[in-house]
């Protein structure tokens, strides 16, 4: 193998069998490492189906190896983890990078343990740096109030998992497409951790991850049903609809639907904050926004410090004007 | 069913930002004065589930913390919740964000306790939120894992865990012993009573050291150099729209949001 420097990204794919966006992110921040670095990119691609498209989820890098099959369900960490653990074996990469997903959370600690690698989890930025020959990593912590910098010990194999929206996919479509390995199944016994079933919500519209406009509920809302003129001021701007944690502690909408650290990261055009106070660990996740709107009875609400317009008003007053007046505009 | 419970100190994660400091020089947070740190909010959790778990399958809960004296005012909330036992693994020069080294002694601090079915821990921790002990000690331990945990019931020697995911929820079933670990949509924690407050007055709190456990801890410690930690600056400009009323002003946004598609 020589001393040829490998980066190794953990990749999933979603329901339509592509590459995952915040994959197609990773594998951007990937090449550019790899420029730096001198180095080759390789890929572990997790929940491929038969009927993938190869030539497109092979773009780009050097080799991809597929984890798929009986014995390999991308629900079981432990069969993950042993597959990603084989190919940290074979291509004994010096970076491992993966998305700060339920699979990342789960597979990135238990490969780090097991190889005595480095690990930083929720990156939101890694460089390298050649004079000393280490990873800068950047994470948010406390929630989001602070912003920490760790760098990766020299010779030792570092893991990465990458926050959404905090990598630039590569733009285009060249590069070589790689050579395709598929990994043995994993064990046909039954594991110690046995899946009885998954239930999917149904995500009704439009995707908060890749929304343009998001409409977002706070506990100032009171209930459910402050929910409901959300959904119809959605309706009008085309806009996703999103909660804050309260709303969803509180079980008045679905645990999806969630914004923040422990939810989804987003970065729309306009974000729309209604009843929002502005903890920081929702903040965390909305701060790549480009325009940030917020509405609130209480002036002192931190999420005006971080909000571009504000509003200081009583949603359930505020909310149908905005909603009559904006489709007048629509005409 | 004998159940551990992981609990740790962290500073109040509802403290607003205008009073989070940070010593640039140390690289560490600097509490307010008169703010004591409070129960990770997750790990109360798992205090939760483990009580809920004992209330039906019976057994005893011991409570583990990790660091330095001030973990004892958390074991104790521990306690006065119901658990029945209390240990603090003595670690002041510990790096709090030092996932391995954590979640080494902790896995060591479970091999001493020795016949346990079940580790229960909070899905991450407020400070460093780094969410990787419970899937760390699973690994050291060699036992199985579930990670943000719902809803926990145990039967036949098995748990069955509903977990939540990006997309909904997933239920497994799971061979014990086991390491899980409790989200927010777990429930609430139930707030001590009276008695038991008084009752954990009373109840000892082991005392073990790095020494009492092996020395394993120093060979996974350090892979992770801290260079700067400094308080986030998300803060933007923010125009307050102003009019007669609450009608006008809302008109006027309408007219801002509208002219942003543009």
């Amino acid at each position: 193998m020589g001393t040829e420097k490998r980066i190794l990204v953990i990749g999933e794919i979603d329901q339509k069998n592509e590459l995952t966006t915040l994959t197609r992110e990773i594998l951007g921040g990937a090449a550019k490492l790899a420029e730096l670095l001198s180095s080759g990119v390789e890929m572990l691609l997790v929940g491929a189906g038969n009927d993938a498209q190869w030539d497109s989820l092979c773009r780009g890098v050097d080799k991809v190896y597929v984890a798929a099959g009986p014995g390999i369900s991308p629900f079981d960490c432990e069969a993950i983890t042993a597959a990603a653990s084989d190919v940290c074996g074979k291509a004994q990469p010096i970076l491992c990078l993966m998305g700060q997903t339920d699979l990342g959370r789960d597979v990135a600690p238990r490969l780090a343990a097991r190889l005595n690698a480095g690990l930083c989890m929720d990156c939101t930025d890694v460089k390298y740096e050649p004079q000393q020959d280490r990873f800068i990593q950047t994470r948010p912590a406390y929630g989001g109030k602070a912003t920490a910098v760790y760098a990766s010990v020299p010779g030792r194999m570092q893991i990465a998992t990458v926050r959404a929206k905090s990598m630039t996919p590569a733009s285009g479509q060249e590069g070589r497409t790689g050579e395709k390995i598929m990994l043995s199944g994993g064990s046909q016994q039954p594991g110690k951790v046995r899946l009885l079933h998954c239930e999917k919500v149904q995500e009704s519209g439009i995707r908060l991850e890749e929304a343009k406009i998001i409409v977002a509920g706070g506990g100032g809302l009171g209930g459910a049903k402050g929910f409901e003129m959300l959904g119809e001021l959605a309706l009008v701007l085309n806009a996703a609809v999103g909660a804050t944690r309260v709303p969803v502690d509180e079980k008045w909408v679905p645990h999806h639907m969630e914004i923040g650290q422990t939810g989804k990261i987003v970065s729309p055009d306009l974000y729309i904050a209604i009843g929002i106070s502005g903890a920081t660990q929702h903040i965390t996740g909305i701060l790549s926004s480009g325009k940030i709107v917020a509405i609130n009875k209480d002036p002192d609400a931190n999420i005006f410090r971080v909000a571009d317009y504000g509003l200081v008003a009583d949603y359930k007053e505020a909310v149908p004007v905005l909603i009559s007046k904006l489709k007048e505009r629509a005409g | 069913m004998e159940i551990i419970v992981c609990v740790k100190p962290v500073l109040d994660p509802d403290l607003p930002q205008a009073k989070f400091n940070i010593d640039p020089k140390k690289n560490i947070v600097m509490p307010p004065e008169g703010v004591p740190p409070v129960m990770n909010p997750y790990d109360a959790l798992a205090v939760e589930a483990a009580l809920r778990l004992k209330e039906k399958h019976g057994g005893k809960i011991t409570a583990i913390t990790l660091g330095d004296a001030s973990g004892e005012d958390i074991l104790r909330k521990a306690l006065a919740m119901g658990a029945d036992e209390a240990v603090r693994i003595n670690a002041d020069a510990l790096d709090q964000s030092d996932g391995f080294a954590k979640a080494c002694l902790l896995s060591q601090a479970a091999r001493k306790i020795g016949a346990y079915d079940l580790i229960l821990c909070g899905r991450q921790a407020a400070d460093w939120d780094l969410g990787v002990t419970g899937s760390m000690m699973a690994e050291y331990l060699g036992v199985p894992a579930l990670t943000r945990a719902k809803k926990i019931d145990a039967a036949d020697g098995k748990l069955n865990v509903e977990r939540i995911s990006a997309s909904g929820t997933e239920t497994y079933e799971v061979d014990l012993p086991a390491v899980v670990s409790v989200s927010s949509e777990f429930g609430q924690a139930r707030i001590p009573s009276g008695w038991g407050i008084i009752s954990a007055a009373k109840k000892p709190i082991s005392q073990w050291v790095k020494d009492d456990l092996g020395g394993d801890v120093d060979k996974v410690s350090g892979r992770n150099v801290l260079l700067a930690l400094s308080a986030s600056s998300n803060e933007r400009t923010c125009e307050i729209v102003k009019c007669e009323n609450t009608a006008e002003a809302a008109a006027r946004l309408a007219e801002i949001i509208a002219d942003m598609g543009k």
